[in-house]
């Protein structure tokens, strides 16, 4: 099953595994994607393609995939379920699928409440555990969410999640991991890690269920550009835990732009040499939207350079 | 109940244009519960009317009444010997009431004067919220007696979500993420394993995507 996804080759390899993120346009410019795709593709073994994150129109997340194909870069295609009834998702995915998309990353998405259409109806036919079950039914009973049998080719697909170690309850966090895995998720992508102790405790408990030998994690983090943009995660971003010394690390940057950044990058770096010491993390997802040009960076300050 | 709240006034006004004889319709059941359509605030509607049909120097006349509610044939015939003497009926019922009359009065212009909001319960005074949508398929068994699929904003039936944060839902801090209430229910009823189950895909055809819905109940058909 989904033996040509490079990603799933990587992590089965048992190498530490790097994925980045890239977001899509808000026009119909497919060069904006060539031009992060080249920045990113030498440094990450695949790169998600957000679908309409943050409840913004973007270009699909399919369509950019398929550019970002075209320049030798594989995605992990996202998939949400706050603009698609099951007709539609599986419609989609079959669709992603005939194009190539080897990697699909399941999740519920942001409320419309957030983006630029706060008006529309949300869907949410479904949820991130049962999109995954239902795509995994498509790939391994091939079967339509109807029960109806697909005939000929189905969709095959290596399957992601999302986990966020931060939200509440935390008692809770590992077991709906748990239920993740059994829905299908094949690996796991992290929210944002600031927080190492947290995040180190909730790996505890992935372990002690032995979450971390049915899936592969891999880390989400993300350098901090600005004291802003750290103070306003902190504040703003539901579900994000961004330690104060990891603001006052920023604080103690020299006074230019430049010198906050370098040091939003050192965090990066410390914060994924952390991680990766803790037993079960799998890789790092480095998110740097709109900061593409920091992921190489980061990668090789990180010692993961070169990819195999 | 079924809560509901009047709409701004110079939307009613503007639906009202070129109407000179009105009645103002109440019901004596949820509307008038929730203090959006009873009887006092029919009277203060038709004050409001009246006053402003004076300043723009084009008057009107107004009838109040409450009906003891407006989702009965039964109360909405109490009507039939008068509705032609109106140019519009504009009913304070929710707008089960405003069908039933249109349902009933063809020739009549019927006009709604509420928003006709959620399924909700009387928090405190002068505070409602939602706990149902009516979804014709109910799954309070197996989450601690709260509901999914009305409170939380993402209807999700395997949450809690990652935006979950100290009790509140990602969408709103004055919203109470539900299922953070579900889970702490569960675990103080010793129950926690229930969310352990993957909850499967909802049947959502009971609810509105199913078309317009209606029970019929060969036991009570006359
Ligand atoms: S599950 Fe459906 S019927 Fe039950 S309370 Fe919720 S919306 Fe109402
Ligand atoms: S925070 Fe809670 S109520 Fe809000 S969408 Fe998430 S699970 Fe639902």
């Amino acid at each position: 099953m989904n033996s040509a996804s490079n990603l799933k080759k990587v992590l089965a390899s048992g190498q530490f595994a790097v994925t980045a993120e890239l977001g899509p346009p808000k026009n119909a410019d497919a060069e904006v994607i060539r031009t992060k795709a080249k920045l990113l593709s030498d440094c990450a073994d695949a790169v998600n393609i957000t679908d309409c994150q943050t409840a913004i129109v973007r270009m699909s997340s399919i369509a950019s995939s398929v550019v970002m194909m075209q320049e030798g870069l594989e995605p992990v295609t996202q998939m949400t379920c706050r603009d698609r009834n099951r007709i539609a998702i599986q419609s989609d995915l079959l669709g992603a699928a005939a194009l190539g998309v080897k990697n699909l990353l399941c999740l519920t998405g942001d409320h419309q409440q957030f983006g630029n259409h706060p008006n529309s109806t949300g869907v949410f036919d479904m949820d991130s555990i049962q999109l995954l079950q239902m795509v995994r039914m498509m790939r391994d009973e091939k079967v339509f969410q109807c029960g109806e049998e697909i005939k000929g080719k189905a969709p095959d697909f290596f399957l992601g999640a999302a986990a966020n170690p931060f939200a509440d309850p935390f008692e809770f966090r590992a077991l709906r991991l748990a239920k993740k895995v059994a829905a299908g998720a094949q690996f796991i992508q992290t929210q944002l890690v600031y927080n190492v102790e947290k995040f180190a405790a909730w790996m505890k408990a992935v372990r002690d269920l032995g979450l971390h030998e049915k899936c592969y994690i891999l880390a989400g983090v993300t350098p901090p550009k600005s004291i802003g943009m750290a103070r306003y995660m902190k504040n703003n971003v539901p579900g994000m835990d961004v330690p104060d010394h990891v603001i006052a690390r920023l604080k103690g940057a020299k006074d230019s732009k430049k010198d906050v950044q370098k040091e939003g990058i050192n965090i990066c770096v410390d914060i994924i040499n952390m991680v990766k010491e803790i037993e079960g993390v799998a890789g790092v997802h480095i998110m740097a939207i709109e900061w593409e040009s920091a992921v190489p960076e980061i990668a090789k300050q990180a010692g993961l350079l070169p990819r195999p | 109940m079924i809560v509901g709240q009047r709409k701004p006034i110079q939307e009613i006004i503007g639906m009202l244009k070129g109407i000179k004889n009105i009645l103002i319709l109440g019901c004596g059941g949820c509307a008038t519960v929730c203090s959006a359509g009873g009887e006092k605030e029919v009277e203060i509607l038709a004050s409001i009317i009246r006053i402003d049909r004076k300043k723009k120097g084009g008057p009107v006349e107004t009838k109040e009444k409450t009906l003891a509610r407006q989702c009965d044939t039964e109360y909405l015939e109490e009507l039939k010997d008068e509705v032609d003497k109106y140019d519009a009926v504009l009913s304070m019922a929710c707008g089960v009431g405003v069908n039933f009359l249109a349902d009933m009065y063809p020739k009549t212009i019927i006009l709604p004067a509420l928003n006709t909001s959620f399924m909700g319960v009387s928090e405190e005074q002068g505070v409602w919220s939602e706990r149902c949508a009516g979804c014709g398929n109910c799954v309070l068994d197996k989450t601690g007696g709260l509901c999914p699929v009305a409170r939380c904003s993402k209807h999700l039936l395997n949450g809690p979500c990652g935006g979950s944060q100290n009790g509140r839902c990602e969408i709103n801090p004055d919203i109470a993420c539900v299922w953070q209430l579900i889970y702490d229910r569960l675990k103080g009823l010793n129950q926690l394993e229930k969310l352990q189950e993957i909850f499967p895909m909802k049947d959502w055809s009971s609810s509105l995507h199913g078309g317009p819905r209606k029970i019929v109940r060969e036991d009570l058909t006359l």
